[in-house]
Parts: C-alpha cells; structure tokens; sequence
C-alpha cells in the first residue's frame, strides 16, 4: 500500500520533470512568463513528489516489507533500525533515488530563493537542471525502480523483479531479506554517502547557471558566478567532507592501514573536486579581472560532467573497486546522458564564444594571475592523470587484451610532484599582487619562511635521515604554513597599529571584514596540514607483523602488544566476532587494551577486519588481527601499523569546514557589492545581483 | 560471483601442478619472518580480487599465496625472481603499477605529456596578454574621468581590503 503511493508519486515525479523542462524552455522561449511561473511551481513538486517516494521507501525498509525486491536486497530481520533506516543509499535502486531527491531539493531551492533576483536565467536554470534531475527520475522509474517487486512466472527458475507483473506470474515474497553489504554496515554510513551525493548533486546549481549564461548571451557578465558563488561554495564543502569521511571509514573497516588507496571510486569523486577547486579558484580571477572567462565555463560543464562520471563508475560496476556493490546494466543510458550533455555543453560554449572575451590583461609574468593560471593548470593535469590512471586497465584491456593493474604506486608517482606544485603555488599566491609584482618586495617578503623552512627540514632530515623527497615535503609543509601565516600577522599589524586593536581583536576582526579572503586562506592552512599527514602516512608509516602465542608480544615504534586470548561471540547482524584481547604498552608502561576483531558474515561468508586503534598526536598504533589458530585459539597472527601524524589529516579535515563556512557566510555588504572594473573607460559600477 | 570462485580454484590448481607447494623442503628453523613476505606481497596484486595489494587481501587463495612467498623464499629466491614468477602465472596484472614497456608505457607518458603541453599553453595564453596590453595601453583612454572619482573609487578600494 505505502509502497503504491511510493511509486506512484515517483510517477508523478518523472511526469512533473517532464512539464517542468517544457514549460521553463519553452516559457523563457517565447518569452512567456506564466509558463515560466508554472515551471516554477512544478520544479517544487517534483521536490515533493520525491520526498513521498524517499519516505515510502523508508517506511517499507523500517517495517521490513519482503515483497519489494529493494527491501530484500539492502535489509534483512537482523539488520538494525539504523541501518534500516541508512539502507535507503545502501544499494543501487534506493541510491538512485536519493540522488534524485537530493538533485531535486537543489533545483527546489534554487527555484525559491534565486527567483526574484535572476529573472532573465530562472527560465533556462529551471530547464536545465531538471532536464538532469529528470534524467535520474527516469532511471529510477524504469532501470532501477526501488518498488519492484519479485515474481515468479512459470517454466523459469529466474525471479523476475520488476513493478508490473509478466504474464501468468505470481507474487514472490521472501522469508527473510539478504541484508546490507557487510562493509556497509557500520556508523560511516550515516556520514560519507549522504556528504558525498550532497557535494555531487550540488554541482547541479552552477552548472545549470553556467549554461543558463550561456544560452541567454549572459555570459558576458559575471553575474552567474556571484550569484552561485556560495551554491558552488555548499557543494564543495559536501564533497570535501564527503571525501573526508570516505577516508576515514576506509580507515576504519577496511583494514589497509591507510585513508586513500586509489581506488576508481575514490579516483572519481576526487577528480570532480580538483575540477570544482579549479573552479573556486578561477571564478576569482573572472571576478577580480574579468579574465578566464571561458576557462571558468569550461571548467563547471568539466566539474559537471565528472560527477555524472562518478555516478556513471560508482553505480554500473564499469571498473573493480571495493564499492562495486552495485552493478547493473545502467551503462548504456548514463553512456548516451554524459554524450548529450558533453556535446550540448560545449556546442553551446563554442557559440557564445563572443559573449566570454577577456576585458583584461596584464602587465608581468611575475604576477597573481600567472600564478593563478598555473595553478588551474595543475588541477587539471592531475585531473587527466587521475582519469587515465582510472580508465587505462580497462584501455589496456581494449587494445592489448591484457587487464593490467595501476595501483596507489603510479598514483603517487605522477601525481605526487604536481600536488606538491600545487602546495607551493598556494603559499606564494597570496603574495603575489594582481597584474604585476615587483621581484625585490616578494623576494623580501618570502626570505624569512623560506630560510627558517630550509634549516628546520635539513637539521630535521639529516637527524631523522629522511628520504630526500620526505625532506623536502617537510619543507613544502613549513614554507607554505609560515606565509600564509604571515598573510594574518600582516592584516593583524595593520589593524594593531592604525585601529590600536587588541592583537586577538585585530585577528577575529580581520577575519570578519574579509571572510571570503581569511577564510580561503584558513582553508588553505587545513590544507597544509592534510599535506602532514599524507606525508606521515606515505613516508614514514611502519609496519611489522608475527604470529603471537598467548602471553608473547610484539613491538614497534616504542610501542609493544601483548596477546591476552581470543575469545568468539555470535555479534549482532547475522555475524561471528572473533575478537582478540592486546594490551597495549609504551616502553615498560601499561597503556589501554585493544581489541581487534575480524568479523564473519555467516550469510554473505564474508569477512570484515576491524583494526583497534589507539590515536596519540605523534601517530596511531593501529593493530590487526590478520589470522588465528583455528582449533586451540592459543596463538594469533597481528599487524601493527604505526600510523605516524595522521591525525593531522583529520584536524586539518576539520578545519577546512570552519574555513569553508568562514567563506561561505553571508555578508550584508555582499548585497551591495560592486563590480568594479579598473579600466577608466569602463567605470560604471555594476550592482551585482548578491551572493 | 561463482565464476570467480571457479577462477580462483582453477588458478589454484594450476599453480599447484605447476609449482608444487615444498612445504616439506623447509628446514623449518629459520623460515622467512612475516614481515619479510609482506615487503614482497607489498607490491604485487591479488590477481583475483579487485584492487587489493597481497599483503592485506583476506581470502584463502591470498593467503596461500603469500606461503608460496615464504617457500620461495625459504628456497632462496630474490624478490625479482618472486615477482616474475607471479608476473609469469597470474599475468602483468599482479604488479601495483603499469611496467613502463610496451602499450603500458602510455600510462606514464600521458600525464607527462598533459603537464608538458599544459605549461606550454599557460605559457603562451600569458604571452598573448602581455602583448594585448601593450597595444591597450598605446590607445589612451577616449572617457575623462573626473579625479575626484577615481580618488574615490582609490578609496573604497582600500576600505575593501
């Protein structure tokens, strides 16, 4: 019954996305304003139409109700409320939907908010962002449809799942469902997927914005770019802390020891946020400058274009990775979708080139927007060799007939020197002033950092007798940090001397008249310190493993484990928990036990590793339970990673939300900011339409 | 996923008939350390499971292959040796990264290539901008602006920042 209303309020949906496109294309066509208005309403209803499908697969999740075939692959009697709950983007079918409803409720949004204040794009923003989210409605209504349910039709052994009953079928209800993939059921599951498909179907408002832009000639003003600017800002932010938490559950149950291993799922949600902070970046420079106009358009429709690429890897199981837990045959459609939306976007580029003219130049190679074009080059050569490294198994394959591996090896070699380029150009950016620089005031200006940078990586290099690279990382890290910081003592100087402000007021000061400026600057130091900790992991990570009798221990780094016993329980969720008792000692000194697991999906006959860890500011002590004696349980086998200055990576984590939001937050001088073009001969202030 | 299962016991078997385990070769007393086999492991894939290095892959047939490291290193075999003898079992797909011969060495040479012809394009798209402003500064401006308007547009500027 509730299922019913589910699908036919999905119905509903699709039908809504399809008058809605009409209605705002055709409206903003002709010029005719109701149908825009129409539109608009629509666009609402799609949100709320969604909304009652997304509840109705909840409720049918919740109250376990087998006759669906989504129910009984992502729950089962053991599966918890929480997961229950969570398994809406546990599987293909519901994940479809939630990216739907989440687009839609962007598109909704946009709809209300941005409606008096951009008339002229509202028509097309409208078409263009439901014309995709329509798109998702309609895979969720005909390829992936959470409400279909299983039949039997006689002469097949197949269960046949669809909505609709073939001929002569008859129901199939379950006795009890399959359950959760077992790496999914864990308290991550509440954070990475829902960040993550935020921070994706975010990028849906400046990029329907963008071609907007495009079509209505408005391109020549910068007006999309500010009026996205904290859209664009949201999403970014999402998929940031997507990428973030991703890294952290992996850390958490994978068992690797790491964060990031280069998986093509990985692969295809960074790559969508090299491109976005491209973005970020270069919407400056057409702000500031009025340059890089068409980079910047390029630059979204590419942002744009990767995300429905990540969906496109991440849902049709195209590449192995460890999130291949949804295959299915969507290949095809997302194929045609990304061809119609390559071509359109870039068609529609090509002809409004008129319209994207740079208004300005430059004076100097030494200047910010060199460094800026450098910079944006970076983020897309590591963009196309994050792609190639993804795609060429499957090129190989094509051409050779061989499937080859490219592992987190290739990755670090080839991208590893251009994010080290990339974190260099960030602490000297600032520096560099708009147009020209002189060389004597930068030189000056980066002396200091430079020389205590330099004496601080070789005293601690050749006592630590470092790699040469890691040296040199060090260096990187302690150059960047120390200008940026510079960039707030120069602010806060100035206040203390001019407005005779307290040195604490004159930072919280500084940072609130410029929020935009510090907080990308704070966003920056979050950065260097994710840099610390890839650089820990990568560089000085330690790794030693024995096999331990009850009694015996283990050392590392200072550290040592002693195995206490083992002892077997029937956990919750359909698993069997093996679990070892360590204690954990540093140097002779009793620290914590630790308790390492290795869980058993008795269905699924799946194993999970769970590492215990014990987090300090120098490293983690990170212990595994990698096999067991299976008859006495007197001895174990571990593996201990000693995780050195990884908990850089997740303060510097959090730090880029405080930045973001910093940047993010609205300003009422914002409202009435100014475009102000240098040239004399161009010097009419233009109201901007507001962030 | 049963056809996997079928490939991984087929590979099994043909690498037990190709290279019979020699547990019973070992003196047993001074057996590689687990930390010995896992620096080799470390670098090869499991040919059989998607994107997991060896040394932390948890199915059987990994676990029995990093025996067969041990033996073979109980045998005396280098790590080269090692490798290419996986390479020559279970295919080039068992190295973490592309060798750099034949079609593989593309994956390398496109990223350099991208960062190469990238600089080349930062390169000239600034040169092209320099030039434009030499020829817009030679055209003085046609509009007057009042200098109390730029000294005022001077000002909020400053107050902007």
């Amino acid at each position: 019954m509730i299922a019913d209303i589910g699908m036919l309020s999905l119905t509903m949906a699709l039908l809504l996305a399809v008058y809605t496109a009409t209605a705002a294309l055709y409206g903003g066509w002709k010029g005719r304003w109701t149908w825009v208005e129409s539109a608009r309403n629509a666009s609402v209803m799609i949100f709320f139409m969604l909304t009652i499908s997304v509840v109705a697969v909840v409720y049918s999740l919740v109250r376990l109700d087998l006759s669906l075939a989504y129910v009984s692959e992502v729950s089962s009697r053991a599966t918890s409320l929480f997961l229950r709950v969570t398994a809406l983007w546990g599987g293909q079918r519901g994940s479809i939907l939630f990216w739907a409803w989440l687009m839609s409720a962007f598109l909704a949004a946009v709809a209300i908010r941005k409606w008096d204040t951009d008339r002229v794009l509202m028509p097309y923003v409208i078409g263009v962002a439901t014309l995709t989210t329509g798109f998702f409605i309609w895979l969720v209504v005909f390829v992936a449809n959470p409400f279909a349910r299983m039949w039997v039709v006689p002469g097949s052994d197949e269960i046949v799942k669809a909505v609709l009953p073939p001929r002569g079928a008859t129901p199939f209800i379950p006795v009890d469902g399959q359950g959760l993939n077992p790496l999914l059921r864990h308290f991550g599951m509440i954070g990475h997927p829902p960040t993550a498909y935020v921070g994706f179907t975010g990028f849906v408002i400046p990029y329907a914005f963008a071609v907007a832009a495009l079509i209505t000639g408005q391109s020549r003003s910068d007006a999309w770019i500010r009026t996205t600017r904290r859209w664009t800002l949201v999403a970014w932010l999402f998929l940031s802390i997507g990428l973030l938490l991703g890294g952290r559950w992996a850390y958490d149950v994978l068992g690797w020891g790491g964060f990031w291993g280069w998986d093509p799922v990985e692969n295809a949600m960074l790559m969508p946020w090299l491109t976005g902070t491209a973005f970020l970046h270069s919407v400056m420079i057409t702000e500031k400058r009025g340059m890089l106009k068409v980079w910047s358009v390029v630059l979204i429709i590419l942002t744009y274009l990767l995300v429905i690429f990540g969906t496109f890897i991440t849902r049709t199981g195209l590449v192995s990775s460890v999130h291949a837990f949804a295959k299915s045959s969507l290949g095809l459609p997302f194929f045609v979708f990304i061809g119609i939306m390559f071509l359109g976007s870039f068609t529609l580029l090509l002809k409004r080139l008129d319209t994207l003219r740079s208004e300005h130049e430059m004076e100097s190679f030494l200047s910010r927007e060199a460094v800026f074009l450098f910079q944006n080059m970076l983020f897309l050569a590591i963009t196309v060799a994050v792609f190639w490294g993804t795609v060429f198994p499957m090129i190989s394959e094509l051409v050779t007939g061989e499937r080859i591996t490219v592992g987190p090896p290739y990755f670090d070699k080839v991208t590893g020197p251009m994010f080290a380029a990339l974190v260099l150009l960030m602490g000297v950016a600032p520096l560099f002033a708009w147009r020209k620089q002189a060389a004597r005031t930068l030189g000056k200006a980066l002396w200091g950092p430079f020389a205590v940078a330099t004496l601080i990586a070789v005293v601690l290099g050749f006592w630590q007798r470092m790699h040469p690279a890691a040296a040199f990382g060090i260096w990187l890290v302690i150059f960047v940090a120390l200008t940026t910081l510079l960039e707030f003592w120069k602010g806060m100087k100035a206040r203390m001397t001019v407005r005779k402000e307290h040195p604490l007021e004159a930072l919280v000061n500084l940072i609130a008249r410029n929020r935009r400026r510090y907080g990308g600057y704070i966003v920056h130091l979050a950065v260097v310190m994710m840099a610390l900790g890839v650089i820990g992991d990568g560089y000085f990570q330690k790794e030693t493993q024995a096999p331990l009798r009850v009694g015996q221990t283990l050392s590392l780094q200072g550290y040592t484990i002693r195995f206490d016993g083992l002892r077997q329980y029937m956990g919750s969720d359909g698993r069997e928990v093996l679990e070892a008792q360590v204690s954990l000692f540093k140097g002779d000194e009793f620290v914590r036990v630790l308790r390492p697991r290795r869980d058993y999906f008795i269905v699924q006959q799946q194993p999970v590793t769970i590492p215990a860890t014990h987090t300090t500011l120098a490293g983690d002590v990170y212990v595994l339970l990698v096999g067991w004696e299976e008859i006495t349980a007197s001895s174990a086998t571990f593996k201990i990673y000693w995780n050195p200055l990884i908990i850089w990576m997740w303060s510097g984590g959090i730090m880029l939300i405080v930045g973001t939001l910093i940047a993010w937050w609205p300003t009422r001088a914002a409202r009435r900011e100014v475009s102000y073009v240098l040239r004399p001969g161009a010097m009419r202030p233009q109201p901007s339409s507001g962030g | 996923m049963r056809w996997l299962t079928v490939v991984v016991a087929l590979a099994f078997l043909v690498a037990l008939v190709t290279n019979p385990p020699s547990v019973l070769a070992q003196g047993g007393e001074n057996l590689p350390t687990d930390d010995e086999v896992n620096a080799i492991a470390k670098k090869l894939y499991c040919p059989v499971c998607p994107n997991t290095p060896l040394d932390v892959c948890e199915t059987l047939a990994c676990k029995e292959w990093r025996e067969q490291i041990r033996d073979q290193l109980a045998q005396g075999w280098t790590e080269q040796q090692i490798m290419d003898y996986f390479v020559a079992q279970y295919g080039k797909r068992v190295l973490a990264e592309p060798p750099r011969e034949g079609f593989s060495v593309l994956a390398w040479l496109l990223p350099a290539l991208g960062v190469v012809v990238g600089a080349g394009i930062v390169i000239q798209v600034l040169r092209k901008w320099k030039a434009r402003r030499a020829v817009a500064t030679a055209v003085p401006p046609t509009v007057d602006v009042p200098p109390e308007v730029v000294a005022r547009v001077e000002k909020e500027l400053q107050d902007l920042w």
